[in-house]
């Protein structure tokens, strides 16, 4: 039971910096990237072919994550110039879905389907097996913390003003002389390299990935993470995506107490929670559990606090 | 003679097989408030977005200060002093007013990356410094008690009055406003009026105006350019061009 906790902490851990990054391309600057988990399973790879293939330490690995993720989101987005809603949309689920297939097809590189094993762990030497978990854990937080910190940092600033600005009206931002495409570019790029980070840390947390942890579900819940806790407010986030890991693991608990369902049943009925809390929150708090704070920051009310 | 603050030299613009704008040639001076009337229809806020760059033209130059921008995108016309309203204004929601002016400040530290990462000190500085000016413009519009709404909050005299302000903020000289009156309570269409004033004598701010309230051209403008059908029909004062049959025919229709 203990064990399990520790489990579900660290999936959350890894959902509440996937659900950070989408806030700061969706959230924030109102970028539809559908195609998180092509991201995700990018870094993956890149940090398993890095570690295991190459042989470097997983400091090297995540790093790697970080940079082809990142130059994928330029890539991605550069290829919807614009990036105007519905084209990146449509270009980020083809993207995830490619990128599923490549994970697949491209054997030499990434073992197929057999699966990619990856044995290099965030881990000291010589801990014993609870331990290894808690230390795991403890790591997985600290990145989800860091990122935390600095994108809340943004979002503060003038910088998470303008990406606002762009969200709610691009051509205003424009005309008061500020280069929209340069913004739109930098934000998807933090994003998708963040969201590649994510993919890193649960590569070398589950130490086998096979193309088909790289499905549309992973992004689902990705979105309905940040939709549930409040698009825009990095708490909101955060608290969206325990929210809904709690939920969608919790209710493995479930299982026993419904002897009648299969396990195929159970299964379905943890995303029709989920999809019903989504429902409930859309309807009656349609900005999310934690909605993002419109009025002047104190900071700016009030000069020099301190 | 001094150089003309905007010199649109022979603009044309097909949009969807029609021409919309057809060569068409006119000057703003520094510090003149000119009008940009005519029947709907006319041109006028194509010639509004080609100005501000929001769409490149298919053929003529257009240049501010004397420099050639023909084709420069809005942000870079922007930082060349030229700030436009919309007809239908566009104010950002889900920001304060506050934020709405603090927005268009130009060359804020915090709005690069590095800035907001690494240099919290001067950006707090700057912010502290730039909400003060903010502040300032949002006096000049008598929004000041609205500072800390939502911006869609704001009626929508209030939000051309916020469109206003943010030109201000962005430091621009010439300011276009597209039918700032429409669709405004007459007192604010009065204050609206007396705030253009103010900034042209205080400020030196140049305006070109689109507008179909005749008494808001008339108390306004030193000079007007008369469009219809994407052709400059007429320039003048407004008196002189109110009397021009052209005109008259143009907004009333073909005499029968």
């Amino acid at each position: 039971m203990d064990a399990y906790l520790v489990a579900i902490l660290t999936t959350a851990a890894i959902y509440v910096i996937l659900a950070l990054a989408l806030n700061m391309q969706f959230g924030l600057t109102g970028l539809m990237n559908f195609g998180v988990v092509g991201f995700y399973g990018l870094g993956a790879y890149s940090s398993g072919i890095m570690t295991e293939t190459l042989g470097q330490p997983i400091v090297m690995g995540m790093l790697a994550a970080m940079i082809v993720g990142g130059t994928a989101g330029a890539l991605v987005s550069l290829l919807s110039i614009r990036l105007s809603g519905d084209f990146l949309a449509i270009v980020t689920l083809g993207f995830a879905e490619t990128m599923r297939l490549a994970f697949n097809n491209e054997d030499w590189l990434t073992r197929g389907p057999r699966g990619f094993l990856i044995m290099t762990r965030p881990v000291l030497e010589g801990l014993g097996r609870d331990a290894t978990a808690w230390f795991i854990l403890g790591v997985f937080l600290l990145v989800a913390a860091v990122v935390f910190v600095v994108f809340n940092r943004l979002a503060g600033s003038p910088f998470g003003r303008v990406l606002r600005s762009i969200r709610e009206d691009d051509l205003v931002p424009a005309t008061l002389g500020k280069n929209v495409l340069a913004y739109r570019l930098k934000a998807f790029v933090l994003g998708s390299s963040v969201m590649a980070l994510a993919g890193s840390l649960y590569a070398h947390y589950v130490q086998t990935v096979t193309p088909d942890n790289f499905t549309t579900q992973v992004a689902v819940l990705v979105w309905m993470s940040l939709i549930v806790g409040g698009a825009g407010n990095m708490k909101g986030a955060v608290l969206g995506a325990l929210v809904v890991t709690a939920i969608y693991e919790g209710t493995r608990f479930l299982a026993p107490l419904m002897e009648f369902l299969t396990p195929t049943q159970v299964s379905a009925l943890r995303f029709i929670i989920i999809g019903t809390l989504l429902i409930v929150v859309v309807r009656f708090r349609p900005e999310g559990l934690l909605p993002e704070r419109i009025v002047a920051r104190p900071a700016a009310r009030d000069p020099a606090p301190g | 003679m001094s150089v003309a603050r905007i010199e649109v030299d022979g603009l044309s613009k097909v949009l969807g097989g029609v021409t919309v704008v057809n060569n068409v040639s006119f000057q703003v001076d520094p510090g003149q408030i000119m009008g940009l009337i005519g029947p709907n229809g006319a041109g006028k806020t194509t010639m509004f977005n080609l100005i501000s760059g929001v769409l490149r033209p298919d053929a003529g130059k257009l240049r501010v200060n004397g420099r050639d921008v023909t084709g420069l995108p809005p942000y870079r016309l922007a930082r060349h002093g030229i700030v436009r309203s919309f007809q239908l204004s566009r104010e950002l929601d889900r920001l304060s007013v506050l934020d709405n002016v603090l927005l268009a400040a130009p060359s804020h530290p915090g709005e690069t990356l590095g800035g907001a990462l690494f240099r919290p000190f001067a950006v707090r500085r700057a912010e502290t410094e730039l909400t003060r000016t903010a502040r300032e413009m949002l006096a000049l519009v008598s929004l000041t008690p609205h500072e800390s709404k939502p911006a869609g909050a704001l009626s929508g005299g209030q939000k051309k009055l916020l469109e206003l302000a943010r030109a201000l903020m962005a430091g621009a000289d010439t300011i276009l406003l597209d039918e700032i009156a429409a669709g405004v309570a007459p007192h604010l269409v009065e204050e609206i009026i007396a705030i253009v004033q103010k900034l042209n004598r205080d400020l030196g701010k140049t305006f070109l105006i689109i507008e179909h309230n005749v008494g808001f051209i008339r108390a306004l403008t030193s000079r007007v350019v008369v469009m219809a059908a994407g052709e400059l029909l007429a320039e003048g004062s407004f008196d002189h061009v109110s009397r021009n049959p052209a005109v008259i025919e143009s907004y009333l229709g073909q005499a029968a």
